[in-house]
C-alpha cells in the first residue's frame, strides 16, 4: 500500500509532512527515537526542495509517498522544480559548516546519517528522490 | 512554536514551546540576537517543551559557537527530550555544544565557564 500526500511549497507546509509521516511509522514497531529520526530527515529533503527548488512558491506542490516492502521503507518526494541531486551532493563537514557560520548544510548531512540510500530519477517530467530505511535496525 | 524570555539573577533564560523547523528558526534567531543586543552574557535555553527541531533549528546555535567564544558569552541548553537530544546526536553535536539535563546544571555550567576566565 503507498501513503501519499501532496503539499504546497510552502515552509508550513512541513508540518503536515511530519504528521502525515508520523502517522503512516506509527503502523510500524520503530522506537520513538528512530522514529523521529526518519521524520527528521524526510522533512530535511521536503524543506530543501520547497525553499531551494521552488521559493517556497504555495502554488507550487510537491508530492510524498510512503510505502513498505520486505522490512524497507521507501520514502518518494515527488515535484517539477529544478533539479538537486542530493545523493551527489559532497557533504561538507560539521566543523566546516560551525566555522563558516552557516546554518545550511546541516540537513544534508541528517539526511545522509539517517537514512540507508538516496536516489533521485527523472520521471515523466518529474523529480523523484527517493530514500530507504531498513525497518531492521 | 512560542517563546518565553525571562531573567533570572545574571541568566537569561528562553524557554522554547513546540516546534523548532524551517518555518520557525527565524524566530529563535532574532531573539538570541535581541538579547545579545541588550547585553546578556549567560543564555539559557530551556528545552523542556522543544517537542521537535531540524536543521535550521539546529543551525541557529551552531551558526553562533565561534562568536560567543570570542565575545564571551556562555550559552547552555536544558531539559531536551530523547529524540530531540539524538538529533543533536547522531551530528556529534552533544560533544560539542553544551546540553545538560537541568536548569540547575545549566547554571552550574555557565557559573565554571565564569569562574574560569
Amino acid at each position: 500500500m503507498v501513503h501519499s500526500i501532496k503539499i504546497s511549497c510552502s515552509k508550513s507546509s512541513l508540518k503536515d509532512v511530519r504528521e502525515f509521516a508520523e502517522k503512516v511509522l506509527a503502523n510500524y514497531e520503530i522506537s520513538d527515537v528512530d522514529k523521529n529520526l526518519i521524520v527528521v530527515a524526510l522533512d530535511e529533503v521536503c524543506a530543501n526542495i520547497i525553499i531551494h527548488s521552488h521559493q517556497c512558491d504555495e502554488k507550487d506542490h510537491i508530492t510524498v509517498q510512503i510505502r513498505e516492502e520486505e522490512n524497507i521503507l521507501e520514502f518518494s518526494i515527488i515535484d517539477q522544480g529544478e533539479t538537486f541531486n542530493i545523493s551527489e551532493y559532497t557533504v561538507p563537514s560539521l566543523d566546516a559548516l560551525i566555522k563558516d557560520k552557516k546554518a545550511g548544510g546541516i540537513g544534508l548531512i541528517l539526511v545522509k546519517k539517517i537514512m540507508d540510500q538516496i536516489k533521485i530519477e527523472k520521471q515523466d517530467g518529474f523529480n523523484v528522490c527517493r530514500m530507504y530505511k531498513s525497518l531492521i535496525f | 512554536m512560542e517563546l518565553t524570555t525571562f531573567n533570572e539573577e545574571k541568566y537569561h533564560i528562553i524557554a522554547i514551546d513546540g516546534e523548532l523547523d524551517a518555518s520557525s528558526a527565524l524566530k529563535l534567531d532574532d531573539t538570541i540576537e535581541q538579547a545579545i543586543q541588550q547585553g546578556q552574557k549567560s543564555l539559557l535555553f530551556d528545552c523542556e517543551k522543544l517537542h521537535y527541531i531540524s536543521s535550521p533549528g539546529i543551525g541557529v546555535f551552531t551558526s553562533r559557537i565561534d562568536d560567543h567564544e570570542q565575545n564571551k558569552i556562555s550559552l547552555v541548553l536544558y531539559g531536551m527530550n530523547d529524540k530531540v537530544f539524538n538529533v543533536f546526536k547522531i551530528l556529534g553535536l552533544d560533544k560539542i555544544l553544551p546540553i545538560v539535563n537541568s536548569k540547575a546544571e545549566a547554571k552550574k555550567l555557565i557559573d565554571g565557564a565564569l569562574n574560569k576566565d
